[in-house]
């Protein structure tokens, strides 16, 4: 019974893990080129509607973005539930509205400035009101490209 | 002789490679961004008169929303399901029915001859209408006019809009304009 006798001495080779290492550092850079850095945190909850005419936002360096919502959780204690401006990182007036548009201008080459567009995260409960009253204030900063934020609906 | 160099050990690169992995998948986000674009129109420049532009009434189509997200289209209550289809008929106008759209020939590089719709339509909403609404609204419209120029596209170049060459692109906008105005809002519904 030679050949059962040899089972047993022989050891299980450790796999290598050699290659682990490329592996993790491929998935690394897939998912630096592929993601972009969150920029600001949401105070406000923005449940956006959905379209089917969707088209793709290119350029992101070149849009500026203004949430508007309901506030979360945590701040309604303060600001109650009546859908409020954030801009960057705070709530926000319509008044600040075109300061805004003007420093992120500012903060532009100056060749790409006419290409700013700006994008509205509206929560899809919103009135129109507000909505309308941000669209005055965006006409009288002349930042008239703007897209409205939606999810693609199949 | 050079001296044998110990080799480093590699192992723990898997780690740090991982932590590096998982800091970027907690810190950004991968959602591409998508929305309807649009182009607002120009403030109206302060001392310029407001010159009245004729339209006659068979080239608006107007569509009105009002608070409780209810459309009238042309003076008929609607359900958005039929609008897309209705703006198309209205642009289009193939029977040259007189209450519809006017056409005017232009001639456009690359396609010749095209029958250019003068029609626009204006959209209205009321200061209580629902944002998701809207938005609904403003997508069939936005849907009646692609599909026109998709099909457009298909029967002269054989190829959807978008994948078009620059100059068929315009070509086909011109044949096809985008005229959707916006009106400023009434406030009936209070809010």
């Amino acid at each position: 019974m030679a050949k059962f006798s040899r089972k047993g001495k022989k050891e299980l080779q450790a796999i290598s893990t050699a290659s682990l290492p490329d592996i993790v550092f491929m998935l690394l850079f897939f998912f630096m080129v592929s993601t972009t850095m969150r920029e600001v945190t949401l105070m406000v909850r923005t449940n956006l509607p959905f379209a089917t005419e969707v088209t793709k936002l290119e350029k992101k360096s070149l849009v500026s973005y203004i949430y508007v919502g309901p506030p979360m959780l945590q701040y309604q204690v303060k600001l109650g539930t009546e859908p409020r401006i954030q801009l960057n990182d705070s709530f926000k007036t319509l008044g600040d509205i075109r300061d805004f548009i003007s420093s992120e201008r500012d903060a532009m080459k100056e060749d790409q400035r006419p290409l700013l567009t700006t994008s509205l995260k509206i929560d899809q409960n919103t009135r129109m009101g507000i909505v309308t009253d941000i669209k005055q204030e965006l006409r009288k900063a002349s930042a008239l490209k703007m897209i409205y934020a939606a999810r693609r609906k199949e | 002789m050079a001296r044998r160099v110990p080799e480093v050990n590699a192992s723990s690169t898997a780690d740090i490679a991982f932590l590096l992995l998982i800091f970027f998948l907690v810190t950004t986000t991968m959602n591409v961004d998508t929305g309807l674009a649009r182009m607002l129109p120009p403030m109206p420049e302060k001392n310029q008169k407001q010159a009245d532009v004729e339209v006659k009434k068979r080239n608006i189509f107007p569509v009105l929303i009002n608070m409780n997200d209810k459309l009238l289209v042309r003076g008929e209550p609607m359900d958005a399901m039929f609008l897309r289809e209705k703006a198309k008929e209205f642009i289009v106008n193939p029977n040259n029915d007189p209450n519809l759209s006017e056409q005017d020939e232009k001639d456009i590089p690359l396609i010749g001859k095209y029958r250019v719709s003068k029609g626009v339509i204006s959209l209205q909403n009321d200061r209580g209408t629902s944002y998701n609404m809207y938005m609904e609204v403003q997508n069939e419209l936005v849907a009646a006019y692609d599909e026109l120029r998709n099909n457009l596209s298909r029967s002269l170049f054989g190829k959807p809009f978008d994948k078009l060459t620059q100059d068929e692109q315009d070509a086909v906008s011109k044949a096809i304009p985008v005229r959707i105005s916006e009106a400023e809002p009434k406030n009936v519904g209070g809010k």
